[in-house]
C-alpha cells in the first residue's frame, strides 16, 4: 500500500457522509416533545378522573409504555424512530421498545434461552448502569446532608 | 498458471453453463427486478426462522439453476457454498439436502467470488467436471446476528449499507460457450484500521485495491481493457474510496466502475443510505443482469470483484478493527488469452 492507516483515517473522514444534524434533531425535539404532551395529557386525564398525582404518573409511564410495546409489535415504531431518532430513544417508550423488540427477535430461540435470556440484551446496561449511577447518587446525597 | 501476486491464469477457461439468482420483496422493487429468475414476496420463504429462509433460498437458486440447464443434482460433482451466518450454516442446510460433495466457505461478502473461482478452478484443471458455487445473504438473519434485532427503533449513519437479501448460483463446466471464467486473483487481507461497523465500505476499499492492483500487474493490463470493473458491495463510499486509491498509483477506474451494492437499489427511494452488502448482493446482481450480458456480447470483459469484510461480533466488541478481503474473477465472452508484453 502506497498509504499509512492515518492517511486512509484522513480519507474515509472526508469520504464519509456526516449525519444530517440539521434535519435529526428538530425531529428529535419535534417528536419527542409530542410524546412528552401526550404523556403530559393522559396524566391530566387521569387527574381529572380523581386520580392521586402519585397514581396518575404511574398510569401514565404505564399507558406510554404499553403504547411503545403495541406500536414495536406492529411494526410501526422503528419507523417512527427512523425519522425521529433521539426523540423516541429518550424517552420511556424507546426503552420500551428496546426491551420488547429483542423479545420478539429472538421467541425463534425459545422461551427460556431465546426470549427470557435476550430480553434485556439491549436495555440491561441501561439497568445495570442506571441502578449503579442511583447507588452513587444515593451515597453522595447522603454524604452532603451529614455535612 | 500461476502468476507472482495470486493470479490464476485459467489456459483453458471453463464455461458458466448456467446461473440464476433469487431475491427479496425489497430487491424486486429495485432498478434490476426484471433480472432477476425469481422474486419472493414472502420474506420468510416459507420457513419458521430467518435462518431456514436463507438456506431455502440457496435451495431455489441452486435448483434454479440446475433446472435451466436440464440437469439433475446428481449431475454436479462438488458444491463450493457460504454465506454470513454463524458456521455457515444456511450452506449446511442447503448442501445436506442437495446431497452433492461440499466445501463449505466463509469469505463474508465475497463468497461469490470466492466460490466461483474454486469452481472454475477445479472445472479448468479438470479436477471434476461439473462445480456448483453458491452463496447468499439475507437481511433479517444478518440483522439479527451482527446488528440490532428488526423492530428496534434507531436511526442508520450514512455511510451504513443495507444487508441484500438474495442469493445466487452459478454452475461452471467446460466447452459451453460463454461466458468464460479467464483467470482469478486470490485476494490477500487488507486491514487499514477502520473500525467502524457501519462503514464496511470503508474497510473493504484498500483490499479491493490491492487485488485490482496485483491482477493489473499481474496480466499486465491496464482498466480500459475492461468494459466493466464491478466490485460486489463497497456502496457509494467505498467506491469512492477506491477510486482514489487507484488514482494516487495512476490508475483511473472511473470510466468503467460500478459497485453491485450501488446498483442493486435505488439508494435514495429505497433508504438504503450507502447501498446495498451482504454476499447476496454480489451473487444476485451478477447471477442476473451482468452475466446474461456477458453470454449475450453486451459485455465483453468483467472483472468481479468479491469484497468481504471478515470482522465477528466479538472482534467487534472488543475494539479491533475489520480484516478485509477482495478475490478477482476474469469474466469474458471469448475464451481467447491474448499475451500481453
Amino acid at each position: 500500500m502506497n498509504i499509512t492507516p492515518e492517511q486512509y483515517q484522513e480519507m474515509t473522514k472526508i469520504a464519509s457522509p456526516n449525519s444530517k444534524s440539521y434535519k435529526n434533531i428538530p425531529m428529535a425535539f419535534l417528536v419527542g416533545g409530542l410524546i412528552c404532551t401526550l404523556g403530559q395529557f393522559l396524566n391530566n386525564l387521569f387527574i381529572s378522573y380523581g386520580i392521586s398525582t402519585e397514581i396518575a404518573g404511574t398510569l401514565t409511564s404505564v399507558s406510554l409504555i404499553f403504547l411503545s410495546a403495541l406500536l414495536t409489535g406492529l411494526n410501526i415504531y422503528k419507523k417512527i424512530a427512523k425519522v425521529a431518532g433521539a426523540g423516541t430513544l429518550v424517552p420511556i417508550t424507546g426503552f420500551a421498545n428496546s426491551v420488547v423488540s429483542p423479545a420478539l427477535e429472538f421467541k425463534s430461540e425459545g422461551l427460556i434461552l431465546g426470549l427470557g435470556a435476550k430480553l434485556f440484551v439491549i436495555s440491561g446496561p441501561v439497568i445495570a448502569y442506571g441502578t449503579l449511577a442511583s447507588i452513587l447518587y444515593g451515597i453522595i446525597y447522603y454524604i452532603i446532608k451529614i455535612l | 498458471m500461476y502468476l507472482k501476486n495470486g493470479t490464476i491464469l485459467l489456459k483453458e477457461p471453463p464455461s458458466i453453463l448456467s446461473f440464476a439468482s433469487v431475491v427479496g420483496k425489497k430487491e424486486g422493487e429495485g432498478p434490476l427486478s426484471s433480472y432477476f429468475d425469481i422474486v419472493e414476496y414472502d420474506t420468510k420463504f416459507g420457513e419458521k426462522t430467518w435462518e431456514k429462509a436463507e438456506s431455502k433460498m440457496q435451495q431455489i437458486a441452486s435448483q434454479t439453476a440446475l433446472d435451466k440447464a436440464n440437469l439433475k443434482k446428481k449431475d454436479i460433482d462438488i458444491m463450493f457454498a457460504g454465506d454470513l451466518l454463524n458456521q455457515c450454516i444456511g450452506s449446511g442446510y442447503s448442501a445436506r439436502e442437495l446431497n452433492i460433495p461440499f466445501y463449505g466457505l466463509y469469505g463474508a461478502c465475497s463468497t461469490m467470488a470466492e466460490s466461483l473461482s474454486l469452481a472454475s478452478i477445479f472445472v479448468s484443471f479438470n479436477i471434476v467436471n461439473r462445480a456448483l458455487a453458491l452463496t447468499s445473504s439475507h437481511f433479517c438473519s444478518a440483522e439479527r446476528q451482527f446488528r440490532q434485532p428488526l423492530e428496534y427503533g434507531g436511526q442508520r449513519t450514512p455511510t451504513a449499507q443495507w444487508t441484500a437479501t438474495g442469493s445466487g448460483a452459478i454452475i461452471v463446466e467446460k466447452n459451453c460457450g460463454a461466458p468464460y471464467v479467464k483467470a482469478v486473483t486470490i485476494g490477500k487481507i487488507t486491514d487499514l484500521g477502520i473500525k467502524d461497523i457501519s462503514n464496511m465500505g470503508a474497510a473493504m476499499a484498500p483490499s479491493a485495491y490491492n487485488t485490482l492492483k496485483s491482477f493489473f500487474e499481474d496480466t499486465n493490463s491496464k482498466p480500459n481493457d475492461y468494459d466493466l470493473i464491478l466490485t460486489g458491495d463497497l456502496g457509494v463510499v467505498g467506491s469512492d474510496l477506491l477510486i482514489q486509491l487507484l488514482l494516487k498509483d495512476n490508475i483511473d477506474i472511473s470510466a468503467v466502475h460500478n459497485d453491485c451494492g450501488k446498483m442493486l437499489y435505488n439508494l435514495k427511494e429505497q433508504q438504503v443510505n450507502a447501498g446495498g452488502s451482504g454476499c447476496g448482493c454480489g451473487a444476485s446482481v451478477l447471477c442476473s443482469l451482468i452475466l446474461k450480458q456477458i453470454k449475450d456480447g453486451i459485455l465483453k470483459n468483467v472483472l468481479f470483484l468479491g469484497t468481504g469484510a471478515l470482522m465477528s461480533t466479538t472482534s467487534t466488541q472488543q475494539g479491533e478493527s475489520i480484516p478485509a478481503i477482495a478475490h478477482l474473477v476474469h469474466i469474458s465472452n471469448d475464451n481467447v488469452h491474448i499475451e500481453r508484453r
